[in-house]
């Protein structure tokens, strides 16, 4: 910019490079709602059983066609609405966890909040035969717990620690699950090893019910903390500087926490969506952060991964779970490689 | 790293310490269990046939040799791959050369029938040796090579994928999820003496190599460019090191499931003492490993009772607190 330019240039030019960005914005969660229709419309009408569409509008507007009125709202619908609401939930708290921590490794599943959610819900499942909505509380109580010590343990400001500290943590969770298997019936340890890969199989309209009133409560939450986590971005220091002090990002990490904990209580720990949906998101939106973005994100991932695991396989239905590890391990990998000088990862 | 002033006491002090703890482990993991038997009653149980404790005392013996097997061969690996890959956090459990192994074992159950431990352990090196490879490979991608965060975070990405594909069988295959569990978990009860010596020649062979190499890893602590210049092929020595470490956790991986944690306690606990040298930590770690293994199966046999808490589930226990310590106790690490 040459020395020239007046003031008056200036707020021009401030003010075009703001529309742009919003403008941008908004492109990709029109595109991203699209993409997430279209997976939602696939899930639900293609696949083993085919279903027309006014067959699906009279099978929702409360007529029964023997056959199709089961398969649609006993099995395509809960699991097509499961994946939107789980994925949703996951990736916004990923990249809640993500902003605030800065650190695009610090999501919770990648931390151990997850694994401390599956241990507190199959330990309630195994010793205490838990079933329902108790299950919810158990794995919430689970998840903070573990999201509490991580961060006592890692101490104040300090993104890599707390990533190490969280995988190890992490690892010792995972082995408690592996023993309170063995206590199990083999029926039950089939069933928590399903549960804990993260699935759709169970997903029933109750449930559902619950889940999507709770994240549409943390949604609003988060829009009502959204300005905080700007401030957040820029650091500890800058964002004392601003007003924000670090205890004040504490209630968007506990957002992020219920989350992916309350998700967790419904499908099982879906792996890696929490991890993956944040930088995906920020880099279709030239690497700004987007909070509606990663919802989106996390709720493709989780809708197309779980077509892939119903049909890639002839006879043999895979967990979500599966696929997206699969898909989460490459993204990882991509995280690693990257130059890290442009981001301090 | 500063070197502390290291002389023949700290050196006797490291191996005089493990071996009496091994020897105390060695008794406490005879005598202690759901039945105790006293120390003076060891000797003539074992020998007599027909003595009530006999049948106890036997599994017990078995169960103490193959503790102090797989703990001094995780150990060892452990301050191997350190050294190794001069990372102070590297430990075969996360590095995800265990999860490699445990996933070529479940694939050989289910896919190729295997049914006995010793058939796991040819499924188990090759699983253990790819892991390894690849996570190395994952890990050198990074612009910044492979530094201990990119190593740990690599090894977790391949043990999510390995993950993976161990639940898509499982879940399709109860028979073997039923074999798996109790495999998966860590645990070195209900292995019979044909297992121990199926697995006991490359156990052997891997401690050897191990050993025979502890003066690279000393010259390797010092950086590869000093290394070089103190002669010697960098590159074979390399993969001798890292050919030993695939053996014993492949081996100890075959024999009682993937257990983590072991081979970062022992080491770093050895090193709190002052023991920096590798002629003195490996024997040293051999020797600890084994003794914090069985004290480890030990304390899982009568912490819940009547049950029993796998030593998988308890070194992973313990474990995540040495491993917050080193981390915290380093300098501030870059991911």
């Amino acid at each position: 910019m040459s020395a020239t330019t007046t003031s008056a240039e200036a707020v021009a030019r401030v003010r075009l490079v703001r529309r742009r960005t919003a403008r941008r914005g908004r492109l990709i969660v029109a595109v991203l709602t699209v993409v997430l229709l279209a997976a939602f419309a696939a899930r639900v009408l293609l696949g083993d059983y085919l279903v027309t569409v006014p067959d699906l509008v009279r099978v929702l507007s409360g007529e029964n066609l023997p056959g199709t009125s089961f398969v649609v709202l006993d099995s395509k619908l809960p699991r097509a609405v499961g994946a939107v609401l789980a994925g949703a939930a996951f990736g916004l708290g990923g990249a809640l966890f993500q902003t605030v921590l800065r650190n695009p490794l610090a999501s919770p599943d990648i931390i151990g909040i997850g694994a401390g959610a599956s241990a507190a819900a199959v330990a309630a499942i195994v010793l205490f035969g838990v079933t329902g909505g108790w299950l919810a509380v158990w794995a919430v109580v689970g998840a903070l717990g573990t999201g509490l010590a991580i961060l006592l343990l890692a101490g104040p400001r300090s993104g890599a620690r707390l990533v190490l500290i969280g995988v190890a943590c992490s690892a010792a969770l995972v082995s408690v699950v592996q023993y309170l298997f063995t206590r199990a019936s083999l029926y039950d340890a089939q069933e928590g090893l399903l549960w804990i890969t993260g699935s759709l199989n169970q997903a029933a309209w109750p449930g559902l019910g619950r889940l999507a009133v709770e994240v549409l409560v943390l949604v609003a939450a988060t829009a009502a903390l959204a300005p905080r986590l700007a401030a957040a971005e820029l650091g500890a220091d800058s964002a004392a500087g601003l007003g924000v002090p670090v205890r004040g990002v504490m209630p968007l990490l506990l957002v992020g926490v219920l989350l992916t904990a309350l998700a967790t209580a419904v499908t099982g720990p879906i792996a890696f969506v929490g991890l993956i949906a944040g930088p995906l998101s920020r880099r279709l939106n030239r690497d700004r952060v987007t909070l509606p973005g990663a919802a989106l994100v996390g709720a493709v991932v989780v809708e197309i991964s779980d077509y892939i695991g119903a049909y890639a396989v002839p006879e043999t239905n895979l967990p979500v779970g599966v696929i997206t590890g699969a898909v989460g391990a490459v993204v990882l990998i991509w995280l690693i490689a990257r130059d890290p000088s442009r981001r301090r990862a | 790293m500063s070197l502390p002033v290291v002389g023949r006491p700290v050196v006797g002090r490291a191996l005089t310490s493990t071996t009496v703890a091994l020897a105390a482990a060695v008794v406490l993991s005879i005598c202690v269990g759901s039945r105790m038997v006293p120390v003076g009653d060891v000797v003539h149980a074992l020998l007599t046939a027909s003595d009530p404790v006999h049948p106890i005392v036997d599994a017990r013996v078995v169960r103490t040799v193959v503790a102090a097997l797989v703990g001094a061969a995780l150990a060892l690996a452990g301050a191997g791959l350190q050294g190794l890959s001069r990372n102070p956090l590297a430990d075969p459990g996360l590095l995800g050369i265990n999860a490699g192994a445990a996933t070529a074992v479940v694939i050989g159950i289910s896919w190729f029938g295997l049914g006995s431990r010793s058939s796991f352990v040819v499924a188990a090196l090759l699983g253990a040796a790819a892991a390894a490879v690849l996570v190395q490979l994952l890990a050198t991608a990074g612009r910044q090579g492979a530094t201990p965060a990119a190593l740990v975070l690599a090894g977790a990405a391949t043990t999510a994928v390995l993950t993976s594909v161990m639940t898509t069988v499982l879940l399709s295959d109860s028979e073997t999820m039923d074999v798996f569990r109790y495999w998966s978990v860590g645990s070195v009860g209900g292995r019979s003496w044909g297992s121990v010596v199926a697995v006991l020649p490359l156990l052997v062979i891997g401690a050897l190599v191990l050993l025979g190499r502890a003066r690279t890893l000393n010259a390797l602590a010092i950086g590869d460019d000093a290394a070089r210049g103190l002669g010697g092929s960098l590159v074979r020595d390399r993969l001798l090191v890292g050919l030993g470490v695939v053996l014993l956790c492949g081996a100890a991986t075959a024999l009682a499931g993937p257990i983590a944690f072991v081979g970062l306690m022992v080491p770093h606990g050895l090193r709190m003492l002052g023991v920096v040298d590798y002629t003195v930590l490996l024997p040293a770690s051999l020797l600890g490993g084994a003794a914090l293994v069985l004290l480890a199966d030990t304390l899982g046999r009568v912490l819940a009772p009547p049950t029993e808490v796998q030593v998988g589930v308890m070194t992973a226990l313990v474990g995540v607190p040495v491993f917050v310590w080193v981390v915290r106790r380093g300098r501030e690490v870059a991911l």
